[in-house]
């Protein structure tokens, strides 16, 4: 093992300085630094739309933009933050710069189709925002027909396109990860000793290898009738609309666990590493990873309740979508588990882990509430949706996201950010989130429908409030940009292993050299292994 | 990628058995068997798929791990298929 957290060590980010050697690398880590800076870049470009959104809704007669404008902001923030930034956030990031260093290997199995994924994301990113910056979409990110395969006047087929581009992205990493983890493993790292992080990112890949080509499918056949006028999906040509939504959910619902899965793999090395505790019931999260994405595929019908799907699919669909909630609840109670009689320490990727799980937990319940077929009649298409899927992707994903950066970010730039300012800005993020979508629980059960850019002059209040949370929500994003970029000149050179935590990435040095490590790490201790000589027999 | 090598022979006896198939479904499409066209259609493209996968695409003679994906995407494929059967069959008008 390499000695000490020396600054002149040569490490990925000093082996070649020039534009070629990052945008020809084939590492890894590069790879993942090359899709930070982008997926940060779209993630603006969703936060403007978002802007957009929350200051038209302060007032209910919908000053700011034209209900046209409206449309199209509500969409190009949905697809922008879904397929360019969720999708891609940890897997592309996190997942690219961690996978192999966890197991202990020295990049992915295939680096060169690695950097070409990333290519592939540009690609798809180009057409999607040339689709924009022509004059947007306005279907909404679902792109239902007949509105998008026919009726919409606005940029659909080079939106689908960059869709469908960036989805092969995604395949591609899926694919990489899933024979890395097959092949590349470290002698002694069995299955049943590979990080959590690990599994949650073998099951993300098997959703993103199965699913995927679905939904790029799906968007070809929306362009194509309304290229050619070949009835697919338009009742009026022959077509059938649900059929669209069948295809369009079969990938769509299980995208959210591209999302939130990763996010708790994140979860279950933050949580163990701060807590200083092995992790309650390791196999039991394994398995629910799995679980996860395996149930992730039954229950896409609970979107289409309202649609005219059959009543029989709708009962079907609505009693399966209850069956995911077991393996996510094991994943909450055994956290909450592992922290018993730790050595809790509250630094700045802990308050994420924490956000995460209390908010996860929320958005998880209300998913109930509204996989329950009675009530989603009565609340679908509502405010009550929105603030139950944000609290998943933005409560549960994104803080994950966050948590995972400020754990890492030690490893990846080799210095530490300001904790004080950090801690302070998890804080104003949890209460700008939740200042911002909970009101939105209440207005959509007193049924604020979504998607409209004007409302009844009751509803003000709330949405003030719900605007007013998310400039504080926006500020808890500002910071760390701030914080993040002040620390690469000016930051502490974080060591090895500022956070005393257990696994192969922090064996090594930060940053770490271009090949992980300088000799193949030998795995002879279960995942977690950290000293619980107070416990005997607890 | 183990060193297993197919004939050449064997890949003409596989496209020539895909193109016996094509001229099948081409010939069944103009006989009138009602709602048992559809099934006849999708056996002979099962058929075709399974050759396809198998010889051209060397997995008969690939790895286990390879056997476990590739009857995972099958096991996808047939969730999608039924779950959306699930409605499309049943829409009763009353
Ligand atoms: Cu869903």
């Amino acid at each position: 093992m390499s000695t000490s957290g020396s600054e002149n060590h040569t490490n990925y980010l000093n082996d070649g300085y020039g534009v070629k050697s990052w945008l020809l690398t084939t590492d890894h880590k590069r790879i993942a630094i090359l899709y930070m800076i982008s997926i940060t870049l779209f993630f603006m470009i969703g936060g403007f739309f978002a802007l957009v959104i929350r200051l038209t809704l302060l007032s209910p007669n919908g000053t700011l933009v034209s209900a046209d404008t409206y449309n199209k902001m509500f969409t190009m923030h949905g697809v922008t933050m879904i397929f360019f930034f969720l999708i891609p956030s940890i897997p592309a990031v996190l997942g690219n710069f961690l996978v192999p260093m966890m197991i202990g290997a020295r990049d992915l199995a295939f680096p060169k189709l690695n950097l070409l994924s990333w290519y592939i994301y540009v690609l798809g990113g180009i057409f999607t925002l040339s689709a924009m910056v022509l004059g947007g979409v306005d279907t909404g990110w679902t792109f239902y027909t007949p509105l998008s395969s026919g009726y919409s006047h606005t940029n659909v087929v080079p939106t689908v396109i960059g869709v469908f581009i960036v989805g092969f992205s995604s395949i591609l990493t899926g694919l990489n990860f899933i024979v890395t983890i097959h092949k590349m493993r470290a002698p002694g790292l069995t299955w049943f000793r590979l990080p959590l992080f690990i599994w949650a990112h073998y099951a993300t890949s098997v959703i993103q290898v199965l699913g995927t080509p679905v939904i790029a499918v799906t968007l070809a056949l929306v362009g194509f009738e309304r290229i050619t006028g070949v009835g697919i999906f338009d009742p009026n040509i022959g077509g059938d609309p649900i059929l669209f939504q069948h295809l369009f959910w079969f990938y769509s619902h299980p995208a959210v666990y591209i999302m939130v899965l990763p996010s708790m793999g994140i979860v279950s090395e933050v949580v163990t590493c701060f807590s200083q505790r092995k992790l309650f019931g390791y196999r039991q999260m394994a398995f629910a990873s799995m679980a996860i994405a395996v149930f992730g595929f039954l229950v896409w019908g609970h979107h289409m309740f309202v649609s005219g799907q059959s009543v029989y699919a709708g009962m079907a669909f609505s009693a399966l979508s209850f069956l995911v909630a077991i393996p996510s609840a094991v994943k909450v109670f055994n956290w909450t588990a592992t922290l018993y009689k730790g050595t809790i320490r509250f630094n700045t990727p802990m308050l994420y882990a924490f956000g995460f799980i209390g908010l996860f937990t929320i958005g998880g319940l209300t998913g109930i509430v509204l996989a329950t077929l009675p009530v989603d009649v009565h609340v679908h298409d509502t405010y009550f949706v929105i603030a139950h899927f944000h609290y998943i992707m933005v409560g549960g994903a994104v803080m994950g996201y966050m948590a995972g950066l400020h754990f890492w970010w030690p490893k990846i730039t080799g210095k530490l950010y300001p904790e004080g300012l950090a801690k302070f800005s998890a804080l104003t993020l949890f209460v700008g989130f939740n200042l911002t979508f909970f009101p939105q629980f209440i207005l959509g059960y007193l049924g604020m429908p979504r998607r409209y850019h004007i409302y009844p002059p009751e509803f003000q209040v709330l949405n003030v409030l719900s605007t007013a949370g998310a400039s504080i929500l926006g500020l808890g994003y500002i910071i760390p940009f701030f914080y993040f970029m002040w620390s690469l000149r000016k930051g502490k050179v974080a060591g090895n292993n500022p956070w005393n935590a257990k696994g192969l990435e922090w064996l090594t040095t930060s940053p770490p050299p271009t090949f992980n490590f300088d000799k193949t790490p030998v795995v002879t201790e279960e995942a977690y292994a950290y000293p619980e000589e107070d416990l005997v027999g607890g | 990628m183990t060193g297993h090598t197919i004939s050449r022979n064997r890949y003409f006896l596989i496209f020539a058995a895909l193109i016996v198939l094509l001229v099948l479904t081409i010939f069944m499409a103009y006989v009138d068997l009602g709602p048992f066209n559809v099934i006849v259609a999708i056996t002979i493209a099962i058929i075709k798929a399974t050759l396809v996968i198998l010889y051209f695409m060397h997995v008969r003679y690939s790895s286990r791990v390879t056997w476990v994906f590739v009857s995972a995407g099958f096991f996808w494929l047939l969730i999608m298929f039924t779950l959306t059967m699930s409605d499309i069959a049943t829409r009763f008008t009353f």
